[in-house]
């Protein structure tokens, strides 16, 4: 081991040894070559620079080749390489020949790019292309701006024209989808290529740049959108809003891409107005449809009411008209509802849009499109109440009658359901304040309520003009003992008797109060026992009128006042009790009025005991009718000079015979 | 023979005692009464005359006997004294004019004049020689289809006393008693019969009338063509309305429902926002409510049991009023305090 390192060592000296020689010839080498080196340096420099010197001479010549041939890209290199070092060398004669030469082609190709880009039917990316080369050979970045947008804007416009002609009158105008893709593709399509190539073009040139572009598409966009709205709004009537919907659809997605491009230009939210408002107006038109359709059903209803009976067929009654209306109006809300239901469908691109997740489901659908629908079906309906003329003549009973039930179903079933149908297809995501089902229901209780009102009062003032006239034209004084019942008095009853049939077409019965076993056979001898006697005392001494007046007086106390105008239920005996109530009042008035013979007392006391025995079931307490007919006699009797009163039985046998 | 009884009752407010005279009216049962505004002994009547089976209404004029006038000094003792019976004047007419249904007195005037009613004419009658000659100085008719017939009229304390309304069916006429000629015409003032009328004693113009249909309506007489106000607050036939004589905001009606109810028609008054202030006096309270009057029922006053056919208001107490039923109930009421001392201050 010791001679294996004692080799190694060896070794390592001779290394040693030897590149130490090594290293002192190659310096011995450089030395001698470095000469040659230097004058090869600078040889090589010479060639480069006889090869620049070259180029540039040559110049000129290639560069009117490359004009030529049309190889503008390459004479644009060449222009960019040689032009800094001829504006370096400007002083020395041959150069600024060189530089001179160039300018006046270089001044040329510019043209010539100028007239290539300005031909335009070139396409875009060839323009692109020249506007390229036209920075880079320094022309002013403004003018080639203006200059790219002119060239844009004119081709956009002939876009614009030919949609305008689409909405010319000339027909057959194409439907509203075509126009819209029309529009889409051509117009929007041109637009975001130039504003792409726009803004790769120009982006160097910071925001004056982008601010021009978005000038420029504001402008064009809103003559756009003017033309847009000028033909959807032609789009007016038809129920059916699919095609505008698919229409709208197109034409707000297209919108999206140079949304996003310019975003500066606000084309998207312009866009999204345009839709809102034409769905705001499409509600108005739904609403106006469903008002005319209501007041339609409304026409047809009086017509049936109002036409002949032809003989041997019934005409329609009351409760089929009143089921025809309900049905149609339910079947015309739910037809809009389905229609208007488009606008939000998801496939849809502006469907959620904010408006249309909020504001459009809950102010525009369910307040002014429902809620508006049924107040106005509310107003309409009171509005026959306020009928200017106070015969009635206006407006048939009967319908007051079907309007005041179709308002009570509808608070007690229909507008509940309809109300949950509109929340159910248009879910409400906005805050804004709905009016509760509750308010409506109250609203058209009201509503049915004074329909109801006002019918007891038409049909109250029918008998009570009849009663007036009978009584108020007779000869009182004269008259003959009574044979029969008056004519006016069994029609009274026949009148009374078809109202009743009437109103029990829509309304229910009604609770009356239990009738004693014998009602119907009430005699007259109720009339003149104990109350009477003291009212038919002839006798005018000044003492007499006190006690038949306490006498009466006290009676009154006992008896509870009637009402004559109460507030009338939904239900057939409480309408009844009010119409009856009204005509006894007047025929007690009436007779008041008047002066009676003997006999004419004698023929009021059969007519009211003829109306007593017909009209004590139509009413929920037949006190009542007893009541105020025991007053019309009593008051018959104090109008009477000498008052006899005619015998119960006979009076009985007459209301029989007649 | 129907002998009418004319109850005068005298009413002392202090004490709240009523006395009460009976005078004998021997010609026909009365349909209407009306007090001489000069004179407080002398009455018109019409009454109802029965001759041949046939019954027609006649007017006339009569005189209380002295000691009974109203407001005198002590009253007869009991009831059970013998009535005394009314002195005729005169007539007013022959018959042969038709029934008359109603006597208005000229207002301010000397009890010289007055209007009659019959049938479809408006009678002009001077009454001379301390009334006991009435001379018929013009009259008028009204000419149409069918039976018209005049049912109430009242004479305008505006205007020098030379207006006069008349209702007939739903009509009410305004008529001009110099020339005996229709001045305004209001058709179809209500929807049936119209039954009273009364005049704005403050406001020129304005009128009120009442009907069948159940409402109370006001009208200026220049635009007859819609009511100023209407009210409905009575559910049957309102028989009476008066407008209280100082302070017209205050309206009574009284009606065959049996009730009698006392409205505020503030906002057609003549005095909307009350009285008239000078800005010295203006406190802070004054201007705190200045909203704009609001009408409104003051009271419902349901004491008769039966319908209430005439109300109206004393001339001697601004404040107090009558109304009286079918059952002979007489019932004198006052304005609620409140309400009084809020219009007076």
């Amino acid at each position: 081991m010791k001679n294996d390192f004692r080799k190694m060592e060896d070794e390592m000296d001779r290394l040693a040894t030897n590149m130490a020689v090594i290293t002192d010839f190659s310096a011995r080498i450089s030395a001698t070559l470095q000469d040659r080196h230097e004058r090869i340096t600078k040889l090589a420099g010479v060639h480069a620079l006889l090869r620049k010197l070259q180029f540039l001479f040559e110049l000129p010549s290639r560069l009117t080749k490359c004009v030529e041939l049309g190889a503008y890209g390459q004479a644009v290199r060449y222009q960019g390489r040689a032009r800094a070092v001829l504006q370096q060398y400007q002083h020395l004669p041959s150069f600024r020949a060189i530089q001179d030469d160039c300018q006046v082609i270089t001044a040329r190709l510019a043209q010539q790019l100028r007239q290539r880009f300005r031909e335009g039917g070139s396409g875009a990316p060839e323009q692109a292309e020249c506007v390229e080369l036209l920075l880079a050979l320094g022309e002013p970045a403004e003018e080639l701006c203006e200059e790219f947008l002119a060239h844009g804007r004119a081709r956009l416009e002939e876009e614009l024209r030919s949609l305008e002609a689409e909405l010319g009158p000339s027909p057959p105008a194409p439907d509203v989808l075509e126009f819209t893709d029309r529009g889409g593709s051509g117009f929007v399509g041109g637009l975001c290529q130039v504003a792409a190539a726009y803004q790769e073009l120009f982006a160097a040139q910071g925001p004056a740049g982008a601010e021009k572009l978005a000038a420029f598409a504001r402008e064009l966009g809103s003559r756009y959108f003017a033309l847009v709205e000028r033909r959807l709004a032609q789009e007016q009537g038809g129920s059916d809003n699919s095609l505008l919907v698919r229409a709208l659809d197109r034409f707000h997605r297209r919108l999206r891409a140079p949304g996003a491009l310019l975003a500066a230009a606000g084309l998207a939210e312009a866009a999204t107005e345009i839709v809102e408002r034409v769905a705001r107006e499409r509600l108005g038109q739904h609403l106006q449809g469903l008002q005319s359709a209501f007041l339609g059903c409304l026409t047809d209803v009086r017509q049936a009411l109002a036409a002949p009976r032809v003989a041997g067929k019934e005409g329609p009654g009351l409760a089929e008209l009143l089921a025809n209306v309900a049905s149609s109006t339910l079947g015309h809300i739910k037809a809009s509802l389905a229609s208007v239901h488009l606008f939000t469908a998801k496939e849809v691109s502006f469907s959620n849009k904010p408006y249309f997740r909020g504001e459009f489901c809950s102010q525009g659908v369910r307040e002014s499109l429902i809620v508006g629908f049924i107040r106005s079906m509310c107003q309409t309906a009171q509005n026959f109440c306020e009928s200017p003329g106070e015969k009635g003549g206006a407006t048939p009973p009967a319908l007051l009658l079907l309007l005041s039930r179709l308002c009570l179903d509808y608070e007690t079933a229909t507008i509940s359901y309809i109300l949950t149908l509109t929340d159910e297809q248009f879910l409400v995501q906005d805050q804004s304040p709905v009016t509760p089902v509750s308010t409506l229901c109250a609203e058209a209780r009201e509503t049915a309520r004074r329909l109801l009102t006002h019918y007891v009062k038409l049909q109250g003032l029918v008998i009570s003009q009849m009663l007036r006239k009978s009584v108020e034209t007779r000869d009182w004084l004269g008259t003959l003992e009574p044979r029969n019942v008056r004519a006016v008095m069994k029609r009274v009853v026949e009148d009374t008797t078809a109202i009743d049939v009437q109103v029990g077409l829509l309304y229910e019965e009604g609770v009356r109060k239990a009738q004693s076993s014998d009602s119907s056979k009430r005699t007259f001898s109720v009339y003149s026992s104990s109350r009477q006697q003291g009212r038919y005392a002839p006798s005018y001494t000044p003492s007499a009128p006190m006690d038949t007046n306490l006498l009466s007086n006290i009676q009154k106390l006992f008896s509870e006042r009637i009402d004559v105008f109460s507030p009338v239920e939904f239900n057939k005996v409480s309408v009844l009790t009010g119409i009856i109530k009204i005509s006894l009042k007047t025929l007690l008035e009436c007779v008041r009025l008047r002066t009676f013979g003997r006999f004419g007392l004698q023929q009021v006391q059969v007519d009211c005991h003829f109306l007593q025995l017909y009209l004590w079931r139509f009413v929920a307490d037949e006190e009542l009718v007893h009541l105020l007919l025991d007053e019309v006699v009593a008051s018959a009797a104090l109008r009477c000079p000498d008052p006899v009163p005619m015998e119960p039985s006979v009076v009985e046998v007459i209301c029989e015979r007649g | 023979m129907v002998i009418a009884h004319i109850h005068v009752i005298d009413f002392d407010d202090e004490n709240n005692i009523i006395n009460k005279n009976v005078l004998l009216h021997q010609a026909g049962e009365i349909w209407h009464i009306s007090a001489s505004p000069a004179d407080k002994g002398v009455l018109a009547t019409c009454y109802n005359k029965t001759a041949d089976g046939k019954v027609v209404t006649c007017a006339a004029v009569w005189r209380m006997p002295a000691e009974l006038e109203p407001g005198g000094h002590e009253s007869p003792e009991d009831a059970a004294s013998p009535a005394h019976a009314l002195e005729l004047l005169c007539h007013l007419g022959p018959a042969a004019h038709g029934s008359t249904a109603c006597v208005a007195w000229e207002p301010a005037g000397d009890g010289k004049r007055v209007i009659s009613l019959a049938d479809n004419h408006i009678l002009l009658w001077d009454l001379q020689e301390s009334s006991s000659q009435a001379v018929l100085a013009s009259s008028a008719s009204l000419e149409g289809k069918g039976q018209l017939k005049f049912t109430t009229g009242r004479w305008s304390p505006h205007h020098n006393c030379t207006q006069v309304a008349t209702a007939n069916d739903t009509a009410v006429r305004g008529w001009d008693t110099r020339t005996m000629s229709q001045i305004y015409c209001i058709e179809s003032a209500h929807g049936q019969l119209v039954r009273d009328l009364d005049f704005n004693p403050n406001k020129q113009y304005y009128l009120a009338s009442c009907g069948d249909d159940c409402r109370v309506k006001f009208w200026d007489t220049r635009n007859v063509t819609e009511p100023v106000k209407t009210l409905e607050e009575h559910s049957h036939w309102v028989w009476g309305v008066r407008y209280n004589h100082s302070h017209d905001q205050l309206v009574l009606t009284g009606s065959s429902d049996s009730r009698v109810i006392l409205s505020n028609m503030v906002s057609i008054s003549s005095e909307p926002f009350g009285h008239l202030v000078d800005d010295d006096d203006l406190s802070e309270q004054e201007e705190r409510s200045q909203e704009p009057p609001q009408d409104s029922v003051i009271a419902t006053y349901e004491e008769h049991e039966d319908s209430v056919y005439a109300v109206d208001w004393s001339s001697a107490d601004p404040w107090l009023f009558a109304s009286l039923s079918y059952d002979g109930r007489l019932v004198i009421n006052r304005v609620p305090r409140a309400l009084k001392y809020h219009i007076l201050l």
